[in-house]
């Protein structure tokens, strides 16, 4: 058990080093970039602020003297490490609000709808992958090859569109968009669920298809394990380290990938937020937003390391 | 940190209470594509004004005629320079705080700071004397009281910002106060029953902004939704078959225009200007592209302001030919690939525009298509609005394609003479100053006299529609479906309010 503690502490310092190094450079490339695009940041920010019916130069002006873009962006940059240095992300230069309280809103819808959609894609592929995993090249196998190609090729828009039509409009069980409760999250969670489940149940198949390939497979049958008892002990142990991993690079890509399907169900989460935040030339809520999602890339690794070295005693020995 | 993302969760988990109650009959679900993130009147208050949180001193009604708000009554100084208003007496805010000239003095002041519509006022003073308003300005100005129904002039509590200024909540006077605001998707309202007029008949409402119109159309039809305004075409046929659901369009004072930069060589000559608008297919695109065949703008303003929008006044019309005879008359050739050509150089220009208003990348592209045939090579660029107010500051523009608001205030004196007064303006004229109107504008926004005022908005219109510094291209309409049960629905052209308050719903 030592063993198992001094390898945990091991990845955590690791993860650790690696969330500082990530928070510096992703800092700094952000900033960088937001600096790099073309257009003038005052009228930007100004036109975020105010719309077209309100934006005009006298407004972008008065946007420059506020925020202080005439500044040098050495100085800027050494004011937001500095700010950030204190945990301080600042104001959002377009709504005027603290960047860590949106991002704390969004980022907790987003992590409930990317929650939702890995539920919703292991509700799918788990069964179906290990159905098709033990029968591999069946009829059941290869009906869902084809579906599998079909629904990943599908864009999330349309099939979101789609499930609204069908369960929203026709069938009326499930609210079109927002967020009034637990009812909301569904079709959200089954569009992108289905996308996922697209993959990860061809991933869930190959390695329960390794799995009872392996010699150990062989050995635990030869040894008089039943085959049931075979694959809850042993194939779906070792299936399951390659699908925890591949989860894990889903979530990731769940929480940054989701726009349009946030937009479509008008979810407020932190995707939609960044997109809007580079439009408007928001320079701090991208800033955050960007470390924020950084961050999260490294506490995910984390999750997935430990999860795996729970799972797979030979880490620790 | 920690305690939004458990609100968020603690939301999303509990179990649908709010869902159901959206289905009894106390409550509205509104869904517009508008995004508010802010509790600032100067970004938010769009939204904040149409959802009755914040009131203004002045309100107005659906025709843009005056009448009071916060304020009783309002009347200038024989100069007109001391304007004073008498505030409403035993009105609470939402947090029972009392409304008084302080609270007043303090919002307009902050109004005034910020860019809004009173920077745009000759305003000198803003004080509380006697319990009342003074706004003191430098000319007379006799738009002020329209100004003062702007949304970026409500009135918000003084508890609605902190130490350091800084909105942080939404706090006003209005028929409904927020019970949640989750930017940048929904605010939900709760009737405030010490209203200080008669009270709402609903006792909750919600505003969701979807920003796709497939979103809002699928909301109307599912019943999710009970208002939706701004549909696209598509949603907006579909919707009308639907038997729950009543459409309408609204006209509106906004205008798809293009400003056409008046200093540059190729269009200092109104001949230049009249040849781009007589090759311009209006019809062509109100038919195919707004689809309101009735809004092809043959002048600036729309009917929807009735003391602008001229009956006598010569239509704009398109002739292909007669563009290509006037562009002929001011020596231009066409080359060998039909392009224009004079001393060497090629009709080749750009036209900005901006994708948030989807329709403008379309017109766009027909303009393209349409002025090709009178040889002149279009490019389209598509990007940020801003960039219309940056090309109009370093003079880069050659023409520009927006959407402009002319309803912006009750009286649009204010956004006319910002457009084309002395100088021209971002949204308006560019390199192009006319003293007739000049003159006849500073009469407008002064003058007491109506007769008077008429006469020089005719002249206003009519050397404009001959001049052309702002071509206009379309009018808009205001698309909503409303359910069919819901009653005492008015849709405001001016878009000062969604009418909550009056709303209720037939057993």
């Amino acid at each position: 058990m030592t063993d198992f503690f001094k390898s945990v502490f091991a990845v955590l310092a690791a993860r650790g080093l690696q969330a500082v190094i990530v928070a510096i450079i992703v800092g700094i490339v952000s900033f960088a970039m937001m600096h790099a695009l073309p257009g003038d940041a005052a009228y930007r920010i100004a036109a975020g602020r105010y719309g077209y019916d309100m934006m005009d130069a006298a407004a972008a002006e008065a946007v420059r003297l506020e925020l202080g873009l005439d500044n040098p962006w050495m100085v800027q940059l050494w004011d937001w490490l500095g700010q950030l240095a204190q945990f301080d992300l600042g104001n959002s230069l377009v709504y005027g609000t603290p960047v860590v309280d949106e991002i704390a809103t969004q980022l907790g819808y987003s992590l409930l709808l990317a929650g939702g959609a890995v539920v919703a894609s292991l509700i799918i592929a788990l069964p179906i992958g290990i159905a098709t995993g033990l029968a591999p090249n069946g009829l059941l196998d290869r009906v869902t090859l084809g579906l599998s190609v079909f629904l990943r090729a599908v864009p999330a828009f349309a099939l979101g569109i789609v499930l609204v039509l069908i369960f929203a409009v026709q069938l009326k069980l499930f609210p079109v968009a927002g967020f009034r409760g637990l009812e909301n999250l569904i079709l959200p969670s089954f569009t992108l669920g289905i996308g996922l489940a697209a993959v990860s149940n061809r991933v869930v198949r190959d390695a329960v298809v390794d799995a009872m390939n392996s010699d150990w497979q062989m050995f635990a049958r030869t040894k008089g394990l039943s085959a049931r008892l075979t694959l809850t002990r042993h194939v779906l142990r070792n299936a399951s380290l390659p699908v925890v991993t591949y989860v894990g690079v889903q979530l990731a890509y769940l929480i940054e990938g989701v726009v349009i399907v946030e937009t479509v169900f008008a979810w407020p989460g932190i995707g939609h937020a960044l997109v809007h935040a580079i439009f408007g030339r928001d320079i701090a809520m991208v800033q955050g937003t960007a470390l924020t999602l950084g961050l999260l890339y490294v506490a995910l690794n984390l999750c997935v390391d430990l999860a795996c070295r729970g799972i797979d005693p030979r880490e620790r020995v | 940190m920690l305690k939004s993302l458990s609100a968020a969760v603690s939301i999303a988990l509990a179990v649908s209470t709010g869902h159901v109650a959206a289905e009894s009959k106390s409550s509205v679900t509104i869904a517009s594509p508008w995004e508010v993130a802010s509790y600032d009147p100067a970004v938010a208050g769009f939204a904040i004004q149409k959802l009755q949180i914040m009131e203004n001193l002045v309100d107005a009604d659906t025709t843009g005629m005056l009448r009071p708000g916060l304020a009783t009554q309002w009347k200038a100084s024989d100069d007109g320079l001391n304007w004073e208003f008498t505030l409403r007496e035993g009105v609470r805010f939402h947090d029972g705080s009392a409304f008084d000239a302080d609270a007043a003095v303090f919002a307009l002041t902050r109004a005034w700071e910020q860019p809004g519509v009173l920077k745009k006022a000759p305003i000198t003073d803003i004080a509380a004397q006697n319990g009342k308003v003074v706004i003191t300005l430098a000319t007379p100005f006799t738009a002020l009281p329209a100004f003062l129904a702007h949304a970026t002039t409500i009135i918000p509590a003084q508890a609605a910002f902190d130490t350091e200024g800084k909105p942080k909540a939404l706090i006003g006077t209005g028929p409904f106060s927020v019970s949640t605001f989750t930017p940048p998707q929904s605010i939900s309202l709760t009737r405030n029953d010490a209203y200080w007029g008669e009270n709402a008949k609903l006792e909750t409402a919600t505003y969701l902004a979807a920003g796709r119109a497939e979103t809002r159309a699928l909301l109307a039809e599912s019943g999710d939704a009970d208002i939706i305004f701004t549909l696209d075409a598509a949603g907006y046929s579909h919707l009308q078959h639907v038997d729950t659901i009543e459409t309408s369009a609204v006209p509106i004072p906004r205008v798809v225009a293009l400003k056409v930069n008046a200093g540059h060589a190729f269009f200092n000559d109104a001949k230049a200007r009249q040849a781009l608008s007589l090759a311009i297919p209006r019809d062509g695109i109100a038919r195919a592209i707004t689809r309101f065949p009735e809004a092809a703008a043959n002048q600036l303003f729309p009917p929807a302001l009735n003391s602008w929008h001229s009956a006598e006044i010569e239509p704009l019309r398109t002739d292909i030919e007669a563009a290509k005879a006037l562009l002929a008359d001011l020596g231009w050739v066409a080359g060998d690939d039909g392009i224009l050509t004079r001393n060497g150089e090629r009709f080749a220009i750009t036209l900005r525009t901006f994708p948030d208003r989807p329709e403008l990348p379309l017109i766009a592209t027909a303009l393209q298509d349409q002025w090709r045939e009178i040889g002149i090579e279009l490019e389209v660029s598509v990007a940020s609005y801003s960039e219309i107010p940056a090309g109009h500051q370093d003079g880069s523009l050659h023409v520009a394609l927006y959407a402009r608001n002319y309803g912006v205030t009750a009286d649009p004196v204010g956004a006319v003479l910002q457009d084309f007064g002395q100088g021209g303006g971002d949204w308006g004229a560019m390199g192009w100053e006319n003293s007739k109107v000049a003159d006849a504008l500073s009469i407008i926004a002064s003058t007491t006299d109506q007769d008077l005022r008429q006469e020089s908005i005719a002249t206003v219109t009519g050397v404009l529609q001959q001049e052309l510094p702002v071509i206009p291209v379309v009018w808009y309409q205001h698309t909503v479906s409303v359910d069919k049960n819901l009653k005492s629905v008015v849709i405001d052209p001016l878009q000062r309010s969604y009418g909550l308050s009056e709303m209720y719903w037939a057993n």
